[in-house]
């Protein structure tokens, strides 16, 4: 936003360039959302590449398993994009808020919520048509999540509670809440090892799209990712959440009703990433357990941040990081590195990513000075 | 009570044992923390430092046979990472509150990257002192077994209460916190304090790992923090920065951590993992208790984002 404002000054300063004003200069805020962060990752990549040869690894190796794993094959392709599903859906936990300003990091929480209420409404249900079940799974899951997060939404709008932390805090405790309802109130007495709730039915399952072994939830994400897009950008509901954003104050006094703003989005937000514990309920797990605090909410973050918080820029960048991850099982296969290098990869172009953050305006070339 | 069987008194002692041993991560964390913070600066990241602690202490522990090598290895890695995170948070419109998570995640990453082989072997354990000898009650005893990491932190606190409020670095730190625009007329360069700040905090994060893997629960696992390192920066708002108040705070965490482990010793094991959150709850609720939107809290340093 600021980088295309210096760039309209700019051009107005300097003497008008002579020949063709320029796609740079019209485009040159585009190019460079995606030519830093493309960047950044590319770094990330160097970097991890020089860990793992410290590690007496081939880095050669490590890309070919990474890009092989990730999209070698359709069936990595599958893979892939069924990671991708939640991670979309929970990066909007993170990039709906971002528009007003605030940081939430809570969207592992908001999902085990989503879960374990979409598990509930599955488990009150029995019975019923399958569609009705899903219907009320979709429902659960998205008030579920968002009551979550609008918790620490209007937390920060009524008492001034950081919401980055109180979102952080509220994950642990719904990772509580859920270890203890899966281990009492909900157990499944059949589950003995693994404590979890009883199954919501094959019949209740999403399922998956035809022709392939991707699920549904894939659609929904695309979907909410799109809707939230056009929510941001093209309605007047997403252009007052956009002013609060960029200054509180002028929002208050043209009248914009600040607190309802922050709750709504933070509810949508909220619903988003519970809409992901559902998904992963009702496609994946078929059942409420600890397996779900997988740690999606936590890449999602990430996933927000590399796409500069823009809905749409989210499903390409959620469709790379659910790649990487799609290729830990394979690189700790065949180059025997642990599980846990994904994660620190992910810390790695994290940290690229926002020192990248330093270089908007500021390479020359699109500048369209010279 | 001296025959032995002591009963429901078993609770409050194991809270009191657990709230001196549970505490001591908690408040070097915020202690570290604080410095930062002062400084102008949040560093959400040490939840990271407080694991990649541990990991690199019990690793060093188990190389070289000697925990206080350990302990040192682990400040100097918390060093490190504050300076990565300090290095980064120096270049322009970089936000610190995301560099914060980023290293949160890099930072567990690497440990559990790095930690894999030290899963299975044991590491040489920090001594403890045994304040308890003077009583029969084996549990009286248990909870007096006290270790020199806590009374380091405890005699930290009012040092750091002290040096900042009279020595001349102190005054520098507060200084950069509260303006620095003063502290840059005054000729000083606010990164480079905010830097070494930064730095401080990390090495002591790091120590507070260390008390993680070489003291209690000591060993080294992947579930060895579940959020101590965040609940510690919330605990640092509750003391409204100051060192002292931290101390009482971490105590006090401490003990609500200890509260599911010691309700499950004598048979209450409904709520465990409810108990297990106590601390996160009770954060929560002081900072919705403390926090107001109407002014921001006293003793908050004015350059720091996150009360703005």
């Amino acid at each position: 936003m600021t980088t295309e404002a210096a760039d309209s000054t700019d051009a107005v300063g300097t003497v008008a360039p002579a020949a063709d004003p320029g796609f740079l200069q019209r485009h040159g805020g585009t190019i460079e959302y995606i030519l830093i962060p493309g960047a950044a990752l590319v770094g990330a990549l160097a970097v991890f590449g020089i860990f793992v040869a410290m590690f007496g690894k081939n880095p050669l190796d490590l890309y070919f398993y990474m890009y092989y794993g990730a999209f070698g094959t359709w069936f990595s392709w599958q893979n892939t994009l069924t990671r991708a599903a939640p991670l979309i859906l929970t990066a909007l936990c993170t990039a709906l808020p971002a528009q007003l300003g605030m940081v939430i990091i809570g969207g592992e929480g908001a999902l085990l919520i989503g879960a374990l209420s979409a598990t509930s409404a599955a488990l009150a249900l029995q019975g019923m048509p399958p569609f009705v079940v899903q219907v009320a799974m979709v429902c659960a899951g998205v008030i579920g999540g968002g009551l979550w997060i609008m918790l620490a939404g209007g937390l920060r709008q009524y008492r001034g509670v950081n919401e980055t932390i109180s979102s952080l805090l509220l994950v642990y405790i719904a990772l509580a809440i859920l270890n203890h309802l899966v281990e009492g109130l909900m157990r499944d007495p059949a589950s003995l090892n693994k404590p979890s709730t009883r199954e919501i039915g094959a019949a209740n399952m999403i399922g998956s799209i035809p022709g392939t072994d991707v699920h549904w939830g894939l659609v929904f994400g695309l979907i909410a990712a799109i809707a939230s897009y056009i929510l941001i950008y093209h309605t007047v509901f997403g252009f007052a959440a956009r002013v609060a954003g960029g200054n509180i104050r002028a929002a208050k006094i043209v009248g914009l009703g600040v607190d309802k703003l922050i709750l709504t989005v933070c509810f949508l937000a909220g619903g988003a990433a519970g809409l992901a514990g559902m998904v992963e309920v009702a496609a994946v797990q078929g059942r409420t357990n600890a397996n779900l605090a997988a740690g999606y909410g936590f890449t999602g973050i990430l996933v927000a941040f590399l796409a500069r918080q823009n809905p749409l820029a989210i499903i390409p960048v959620a469709i790379l990081l659910g790649g990487i991850s799609a290729s830990g099982g394979l690189l700790q296969r065949r180059l025997g590195l642990p599980d846990a290098s994904v994660l620190v990869l992910q810390g790695i172009i994290f940290v690229f990513v926002l020192a990248s953050d330093a270089l908007y305006g500021r390479i020359g070339f699109l500048k369209g000075k010279s | 009570m001296a025959d032995g069987s002591i009963g429901l008194w078993t609770v409050p002692l194991a809270v009191l044992g657990g709230a001196i041993r549970v505490s001591t991560p908690f408040l070097f964390v915020s202690l570290g923390e604080c410095i930062t913070e002062r400084s102008g600066r949040i560093n959400l990241g040490l939840e990271g430092t407080l694991v990649m602690g541990a990991m690199s202490a019990y690793g060093i522990s188990y190389l070289t046979g000697s925990p206080w090598l350990g302990v040192l290895a682990a400040g100097i890695t918390g060093a490190l990472l504050g300076a990565l995170h300090a290095g980064i948070c120096s270049l322009p419109r970089v936000n610190d509150v995301a560099v914060g998570i980023a290293l949160m995640l890099f930072g567990t990453g690497l440990a559990f990257y790095l930690g894999k082989p030290l899963i299975e072997p044991t590491a040489p354990r920090l001594p403890a002192i045994d304040f308890g000898w003077w009583s029969d009650i084996p549990q009286v005893r248990a909870a007096l077994r006290i270790n020199v990491l806590f009374l380091i932190g405890v005699v930290l606190a009012p040092i750091l209460y002290w040096a900042f409020r009279t020595t001349r670095w102190g005054l520098l730190i507060r200084t950069a916190g509260e303006s620095s625009d003063a502290a840059r007329a005054m000729g000083h360069s606010v990164l480079l304090i905010r830097l070494r700040a930064t730095m401080v905090g990390g090495f002591l994060a790091g120590i507070g790992g260390s008390f993680l893997s070489l003291f209690y629960p000591g060993s080294w696992n992947e579930g060895l923090s579940s959020g101590q390192g965040i609940t510690a920066v919330a605990l640092v708002i509750f003391a409204r920065w100051d060192p002292l108040l931290c101390l009482w705070a971490s105590l006090a965490f401490g003990g609500a951590a200890a509260l599911g482990p010691a309700l499950q010793s004598v048979g209450v094991t409904s709520g465990y993992h409810l108990f297990n959150a106590a601390p996160y709850i009770l954060t929560l609720a002081i900072m919705i208790i403390t926090c107001s939107p109407k002014r921001t809290l006293t003793g908050a340093p004015a350059e720091l984002s996150i009360t703005r």
